[in-house]
């Protein structure tokens, strides 16, 4: 007997998507309306529910719902929900408004909740393929626009790549265990591991470090996030990420657990690529969603820090690390939103001169989502570097933390050029007022990235609990 | 809780925050939400200096541990909780955060531009300053200690002179560089030795072995900080161009963070790496005192030189700090209390002849005691208080400081009294400059004399100055109990030391 709680998130993203899908054939007028407002009022059903939702194993061990996967699921709904909201107006003002949107950002939603709960290699691939295919429709949303269309074919053969590694790897896991069940792979790859189960392992980390946008296999990131439409890139920045860096974390501490020492070094040099690319590239960046792309491909090397630690205390902290990232990821694409000229978006970071003169407010919110981001106390960046370095020690990977406080003091210079030019810079930005979505979206996350210090145990103990739901 | 009953520290602490939030709704003209914004920060920043004084009233003196404190559960999962509390050193700087910061605020009426965002930073930086002060956790510490850079950066950067922008960039990076460090011997710390609590640190022994290396950590990020020699090149940056009611912070309290860092950590913590480096640290502040004194002699912009005289002066207070006397650390803490009011008045002064709009280099000012005879008197008294003479409080810390140098190493003492010599002469050169000889144009003979809101600035200081010359006690009976217990422990510590060796030896 199944019970039906556990399941319902997963039903209603994808029955409320279905429905939004059929009354926009319907009802043409006012389909985009409907689908903005049902996709906004799913999401918030299906987190309501997956809040409630209990433990459990479904459908014969092909998903399962623990506390890990809950905790994912918050931000992933969290994600996409901000995103949702950043791509109202913005969508309007370009011209792509289109009812399809908001359901393909349900069905990806949907995508991600079955990946994280995966409990079987069939059940991982069928939700990343959802959420995959989905997203590449969303880069090329804007189907008039060059960049946009030129994005979404780079992620859709790119990404098809990763899924082929992926699945490649799964049939490897398949071809040498006999089995797609987590647990039963968990069971048998312990002590002697055959070769090609190894192999296997490599591909599947490949596949997911690709989703995850780790070096060395970033290199759609900067494109994909410039093409796209900004609305898109914030939904790229922030849900995608949390969900495959949960998959990741799932499939090697799940299936692949008694392999940490084979892993590892793979997490780690993952990491130290990232880091160092991230930082490095970033310099020389002039536009702002591809400086945000180089930043988010060393965020994902800095949360790999505690990955790479394999212990509960460094997935807690890579959990806490990815939890605040979504937040400041959330906060500073939603002010590339705010940046247009009489209708016209504003992507370069030289546009930003004399911003902090002329819309104080604006600036301060770029300004704190910057500074966090390089890691400067008191803001919440520098507590999740903080709790990945220090898992990183008491695990004994002292160079990995040296390697990441380098980096980051590297990477502090360009989220300081970005406030220079805000702050410093004469000039006259003349921007359009932001609609008060988007308003509310950065002065959100602002105060949650400003007062994390006030009240940090919340988040802190709900990772502590989930990073524990993980090690079983 | 504590000894007031309510959480006094941290009312202190946050209080200017109440401030930021009000000024950052003023709505209106520029011009009156100038002067809105002004009163407000005013106000505000004097109800925290009340309490500080209420503070001071009911502070024990005789208890050399740290008073008044607060725990709050912080970060769970790593043990650490925020903590506050004061012993006499950490009271006297906040003291001085608390009375310099209204000061600022006086005198920055030459500030129009982007009031709110001004006073907003401002407010934040007594925050944080004052929060580092209290800090009695390492961790909690060293985030306040980072995040002071913040607002010091954008008010450098966004209203400083011509070279703000590398300024704010040079003083940002440094600092930055500086206290990753910091972060790093943190963290062996607190892996090494179970907790960042600094009451317990103090009492557990670090292995001499890594208090070599903790202590070059501790000196890169402290040094910075206070501008020791040959770590002070972003100072002159910094203070030549950073607007005057930043240069008043920065030199007055930021200055001093790093001279407290030395005390509550590289002192107390890593006793026989600071004995070893004493005659280093003896260098470099003889160095600072004498090279410096000479660069600032060739200076030719009055804001300049007193920079250059600030970190001449720094290195007064690092001789101090590192005789490991009660005479030569006191007077190092007086030092900095004094340092913090002279250079104050004195970087007011410069604010008021800047706002008489006829620029800061010397030799286009002059004879301005017949036109400004106030502002004469008040520079007078802040330039011959900065030459150390008796009367005033500059006396009273470089006495203490040599006499604790003279019980340690004779040509410290010589050499160091020597800067100090020179002292006299750029600060007369200065003074003859500004006040004496003739007009150099009509429009120097105009200027007026002093404002209302400029006395109130500086009137305030010049008390304050005679006050910590004349009846030193006041100050001075704050710091006994833990100068006493530091000089003690320290001394203990090397006695423990030199008696293992011995036995070794055997």
């Amino acid at each position: 007997m199944i019970s039906i709680s556990p399941l319902l998130p997963a039903l209603t993203l994808g029955l409320g998507g279905m429905l939004l899908l059929v009354l926009g054939v319907t009802a043409k007028r006012t389909a985009l309306q409907t689908a903005n407002g049902g996709a906004m009022l799913f999401l918030l059903c299906a987190a309501a529910a997956t809040l409630a939702a209990p433990d459990g194993v479904l459908f014969n061990g092909l998903l399962k719902t623990t506390l890990f996967t809950r905790f994912a699921d918050t931000l992933i709904y969290i994600g996409a929900f901000t995103a949702l909201v950043l791509s109202f107006d913005f969508n309007r003002k370009e011209g792509i408004a289109r009812f399809e949107y908001p359901v393909l950002v349900l069905f990806a939603v949907l995508g991600m909740v079955v990946m994280v709960s995966a409990n079987d290699l069939m059940s991982l691939y069928v939700g990343f393929e959802l959420q995959s295919l989905a997203l590449y429709i969303a880069a090329a949303l804007a189907r008039d626009s060059l960049r946009s269309t030129e994005a979404g074919l780079k992620y859709f053969v790119l990404g098809a790549l990763a899924s082929g590694l992926l699945l490649y790897g799964i049939s490897l896991t398949y071809g040498f265990t006999g089995t797609t069940s987590f647990p039963a792979i968990a069971g048998l790859l312990t002590a002697s591991v055959p070769t090609g189960a190894l192999v296997g392992l490599t591909f599947v980390v490949v596949g997911l470090a690709f989703k995850i946008s780790a070096a060395p296999f970033h290199m759609w990131t900067p494109d994909v996030y410039e093409g796209a439409p900004t609305s898109v890139s914030a939904l790229f920045g922030t849900a995608p990420k949390a969900a495959a860096f949960a998959l990741f974390l799932s499939v090697l501490t799940g299936p692949f657990g008694g392999l940490l020492k084979e892993w590892q070094p793979l997490i780690v040099i993952l990491a130290v690529a990232s880091m160092a690319l991230g930082s490095i590239a970033a310099i020389m960046q002039t536009n702002i969603k591809r400086l945000l792309a180089y930043s988010s491909i060393g965020h994902m090397g800095y949360a790999l820090i505690g990955f790479a630690a394999g212990t509960a205390a460094g997935y807690q902290a890579s959990l806490i690390y990815v939890a605040l990232y979504v937040v400041m990821s959330a906060g500073a694409f939603a002010c590339v939103i705010a940046f247009r000229r009489q209708g016209q978006a504003v992507e370069t970071i030289a546009d930003l001169a004399g911003l902090g003169a002329e819309r104080p407010g604006l600036a301060l919110g770029l300004a704190i989502f910057m500074w966090a981001m390089a890691g400067i106390p008191p803001l919440s960046g520098f507590f999740g570097k903080l709790y990945v370095f220090l898992a990183a020690i008491d695990a004994g990977l002292l160079p990995l933390a040296i390697i990441g406080v380098l980096t980051s003091v590297i990477g502090a210079f360009y989220y300081l050029r970005v406030i220079k030019v805000m702050y410093f810079d004469a000039g006259k930005p003349g921007f359009d007022r932001a609609s008060p979505g988007v308003n509310f979206i950065i002065g959100l996350g602002a105060v949650v990235t400003v007062l994390f210090i006030v009240a940090p145990s919340p988040l802190i103990s709900a990772a502590s609990a989930a990073a524990k739901a993980l090690m079983g | 809780m504590n000894l007031a009953g309510f959480p006094i520290l941290s009312l202190i602490t946050w209080l200017p925050l109440a401030g930021v939030f009000y000024i950052a709704t003023l709505k209106g003209e520029e011009a009156t939400i100038a002067c809105h914004a002004r009163k407000a920060a005013l106000f505000t920043s004097l109800v925290p200096l009340a309490l500080g004084i209420w503070l001071w009233s009911q502070f024990n003196t005789t208890v050399a541990g740290f008073q008044f404190n607060e725990a709050y559960a912080w970060l769970p999962g790593l043990a650490v909780t925020y903590k506050v509390g004061i012993d006499g050193i950490s009271l006297v700087l906040v003291l001085l955060t608390l009375f310099i910061t209204p000061i600022a605020i006086l005198s920055s009426h030459g500030v129009t531009s982007r009031v709110r965002a001004f006073f907003s930073a401002v407010l934040l930086l007594e925050s944080f300053t004052v929060a580092m002060f209290t800090a009695t956790d390492f961790l909690v510490f060293y985030v306040f200690f980072e995040a002071v850079l913040l607002p010091m950066y954008l008010l450098i950067g966004v209203w400083g002179g011509p070279k703000r922008i590398y300024a704010a960039l040079k003083f940002f990076l440094f600092t930055l560089f500086g206290s990753l460090f910091m972060l790093v011997a943190l963290v062996w710390i607190w892996r090494n030795l179970g907790t960042t609590d600094i009451a317990t640190l103090l009492h557990t022994a670090i292995p001499a072995s890594a208090q070599m290396w903790l202590f070059v950590a501790f000196l890169v990020a402290f040094g910075v900080k206070a501008a020791v020699w040959p770590l002070h090149t972003w100072l002159p940056d910094a203070y030549g161009e950073a607007p005057i009611p930043g240069t008043i912070l920065l030199a007055a309290v930021l200055s001093k963070m790093g001279a407290y860092g030395f005390l509550r950590f590289a002192v107390p913590m890593l006793p026989n790496a600071v004995q070893q480096a004493e005659p280093l640290m003896f260098t470099l502040g003889v160095v600072a005192v004498i090279y410096i004194s000479l660069v600032a002699l060739a200076q030719t912009d009055v804001k300049r030189l007193i920079a250059y005289s600030s970190v001449a002066h720094m290195g007064v207070i690092i001789i101090g700090i590192f005789t490991f006397t009660v005479e030569g650390i006191e007077g190092a803490l007086v030092q900095m209390l004094s340092h913090g009011l002279i250079i104050a008045g004195l970087f007011v002064a410069t604010g008021v002849l800047a706002s008489r709009g006829e620029g800061l280099a010397m030799n286009r000012l002059g004879g301005l005691a017949r036109n400004m005879p106030g502002f004469a008197v008040l520079l007078m008294l802040f330039s011959l208080a900065n030459m150390g003479l008796p009367g005033t409080s500059g006396f009273i810390g470089e006495i203490l400081v040599i006499v604790g140098a003279l019980k340690v190493n004779f040509w410290v003492s010589l050499l160091g009294g020597a800067g100090m010599v020179l002292g006299c002469a750029y600060m007369l050169v200065m003074v003859r400059a500004v006040l004496f000889d003739k007009h150099s144009s009509a429009a120097i003979a105009a200027f007026t004399d002093l404002k209302a809101h400029e006395y109130a600035a500086l009137v305030p200081l010049a008390v304050l100055v005679l006050w910590v010359g004349i009846y030193p006690a006041s100050f001075t009976h704050l710091l006994d109990a833990p100068v006493a217990a530091l000089v003690q422990t320290h001394t203990a510590a090397l006695a423990a030391h030199t008696q293992l060796a011995m036995v070794f030896s055997k």
